[in-house]
């Protein structure tokens, strides 16, 4: 008895504590290389100007301030984009979520006759596009160029989720299941709203934290079909300040001050920064946990 | 039982057979009777599907075409291949093909085996705190949109105020403007890409290895295999369907670089390293307005791509037994 306690006790073999201790190491500068970068753009938003442009800034903010913050939410530019942004988000996304869903249901069910042509011609919409210049000319004949639905459309439905929500469906929410509702005089739709979705919640959380966080960050349909400036999101208006340096006349006029000694615009971009991601960064970790299962099921073949 | 009853029983019999040879109809019409709804449901994004991604697949023949904006899509005469020869004679042709390929490859050749790494890696330690953070910390820059993410590597690389600038002339390194050197571009655009995606990707991996049957593990340990040895006969054969199957999508996308990235990185200053298909299709089409020329670019993007995915799926399924269809 003394001895099988002892012999598992004994400590792992020297090559593979070596082997561990490297591994450690290993994950540890992968930890610091991705951490580092964000640590230092929080910290550098929260010093002051002098103390970035003088190189004082390596770990935790330096002569403490929020002057930055201050005058990025008094900028009229950027409040409109946060607005323009969320409006969006919220609308598109919904669009996505129930397309996806109406097009995944019926399409995991056995008893819907013609899905194999519907997932035919889906996926060929995966392997041919029509390309940049079609579809603009296709939104340009839909009276759809520089309006909010410019935002929406082009990307509403994403065939990928929609393989993900169907074998999803399939694999978790059983026929019988569906046959017996339908016996109890349960019709489709209802079925679908008052007993697949509630039992769907995880897949539909990723699905909806993936369509948003691709409407928050998007900058592309808005750079090629938005024309107006009360119309541009958050990301388009960010490229202007901190890509193309275009400074927001009202966001000077409030720090004229400060903005004369160069190293105030510095600050400013890293709070910029902070800023626009912060939204999407609160929100993942509570979707973090389903990410494995989302990923896991897009990749069976279904 | 009378005689009586049973004709009659039998008579109903006759009627409901009759009552049920009509309804051996079309299989479509019977679904579509009982489920409707279902129907109801996918005409939306049917009908979506139809207008945004088919009517733009028939839009394609701008490319074959002289493409008027009085005449329309369908009034502009056909030029045949005219555009497409155009562009393989233009200067840019080569410079393109060269830069979309070459970024392509190096980010394949880079960003491929770190998130594999990563997973075998993350597998190999308990689950505690420390392998939660780092997942958690190396997810987190896949959510950064890529304005804020090019935002940080110009800020980063900027001479006088960067923090890389700071760090190299405090080892001594004269300033440097990072961003306007063509030499550095796909360097700085491919470890910036690791950067930001390696977590996200390594978590299919993960997943993989979060499958492997425990008592496997229990066996190699008794026959006394090492954690590396276990990694080589385990964990490596495990990760080797899903690997094929990410290779052949990345090999099928070669000559698909990211228009975003691309595009917000260029300056007047590296534009002979980074302009790429996709940034030049945008240019001459959309600014340029020369649509039919642009269109016949992207089209010979968008094919060679198919090829390749054609091509690399049917010698992966000959080789691993592992492919797309």
């Amino acid at each position: 008895m003394f001895n099988l306690i002892n012999r598992n006790r004994i400590k792992d073999p020297l090559g593979d504590r070596i082997f561990m201790t490297f591994n450690y190491i290993f994950l540890f500068a992968i930890l610091l290389t991705v951490f580092y970068p964000l640590l230092y753009i929080i910290s550098s938003s929260f010093s002051s100007s002098r103390a970035v442009t003088s190189g004082q800034v390596w770990l935790f903010p330096v002569d403490f301030n929020i002057k930055a913050y201050i005058s990025i939410f008094k900028s009229q530019q950027l409040m409109l984009g946060f607005y323009n942004t969320i409006i969006y988000t919220v609308v598109g996304t919904f669009i996505n979520v129930a397309l996806t869903v109406m097009l995944a249901y019926p399409l995991s069910r056995k008893s819907f006759y013609g899905r194999g042509a519907i997932i035919i011609f889906m996926m060929i919409t995966m392997f041919f596009d029509g390309g940049l210049i079609p579809t603009y000319l296709l939104m340009k004949d839909l009276h759809l160029l520089d309006t909010r639905w410019a935002m929406w459309l082009p990307g509403a439905l994403a065939v990928f989720q929609v393989i993900v929500a169907r074998t999803f469906f399939q694999s978790s929410i059983p026929e019988e299941l569906g046959e017996a509702a339908e016996m109890d005089g349960c019709r489709d739709i209802r079925y679908l709203i008052s007993v697949v979705l509630p039992l769907s919640k995880p897949i539909l959380a990723v699905m909806t934290l993936m369509y948003a966080v691709g409407h928050w960050n998007a900058y592309f349909d808005a750079l090629i079909y938005l024309r107006s400036e009360k119309l541009f999101p958050l990301q388009y208006v960010l490229r202007n300040l901190l890509i193309l340096n275009a400074a927001d006349p009202a966001m000077l006029a409030n720090t004229s001050q400060q903005m004369r000694d160069q190293g105030f615009e510095q600050v400013l971009k890293y709070a910029l920064i902070v800023v626009a991601s912060i939204p999407i960064l609160i929100m993942y970790p509570f979707v973090q946990k389903h990410f494995v299962k989302g990923v896991m099921v897009g990749s069976l073949k279904g | 039982m009378s005689r009586a009853t049973e004709s009659i029983s039998a008579k109903l019999e006759l009627q409901q057979r009759k009552h049920v040879e009509p309804k051996r109809q079309h299989p479509f019409i019977r679904s579509l009777k009982k489920h409707w709804e279902l129907y109801l449901l996918v005409l939306p994004p049917v009908l979506y599907l139809l207008i945004f991604k088919y009517i733009p697949m028939v839009g394609v023949q701008i490319a074959f075409k002289d493409f008027s904006v009085v005449k329309g899509i369908w009034g502009s005469p056909w030029v045949g291949f005219k555009h497409f020869e155009a562009f393989f004679q233009s200067p840019n042709f080569w410079l393109l093909i060269k830069n979309t390929i070459g970024i392509s490859f190096y980010s394949l050749i880079a960003g491929f085996p770190i998130p594999i790494l990563l997973a075998l890696a993350l597998n190999e330690i308990r689950t505690g705190y420390f392998k939660k953070t780092v997942q958690m910390v190396t997810y987190a820059p896949h959510f950064i949109s890529t304005v804020v993410m090019v935002s940080i590597i110009i800020l980063m690389l900027s001479p006088h105020v960067g923090v890389v600038d700071k760090l190299f002339t405090l080892l001594g390194f004269p300033m440097t403007n990072f961003m306007g050197i063509p030499e550095y571009f796909k360097s700085i655009y491919v470890w910036s890409g690791v950067w930001q995606g390696m977590g996200y990707s390594s978590i299919i991996y993960i997943a993989a290895l979060a499958g492997v049957d425990p008592s496997l593990y229990e066996a190699a340990r008794m026959d006394g295999a090492s954690r590396l040895r276990k990694i080589w006969h385990i964990d490596l054969p495990t990760l080797v369907p899903v690997t094929v199957i990410m290779l052949i999508l990345s090999l099928g996308s070669i000559m698909g670089v990211g228009f975003e990235k691309i595009y917000l990185m260029q300056n007047p200053l590296n534009t002979s390293a980074s302009e790429v298909i996709s940034t030049y299709v945008y240019k001459v089409g959309l600014i340029g307005a020369n649509f039919s020329f642009s269109s016949a670019v992207g089209l010979f993007n968008s094919i060679i791509n198919l090829i390749l995915l054609v091509i690399v799926n049917g010698i992966s399924r000959k080789v691993s037994q592992n492919s797309l269809w």
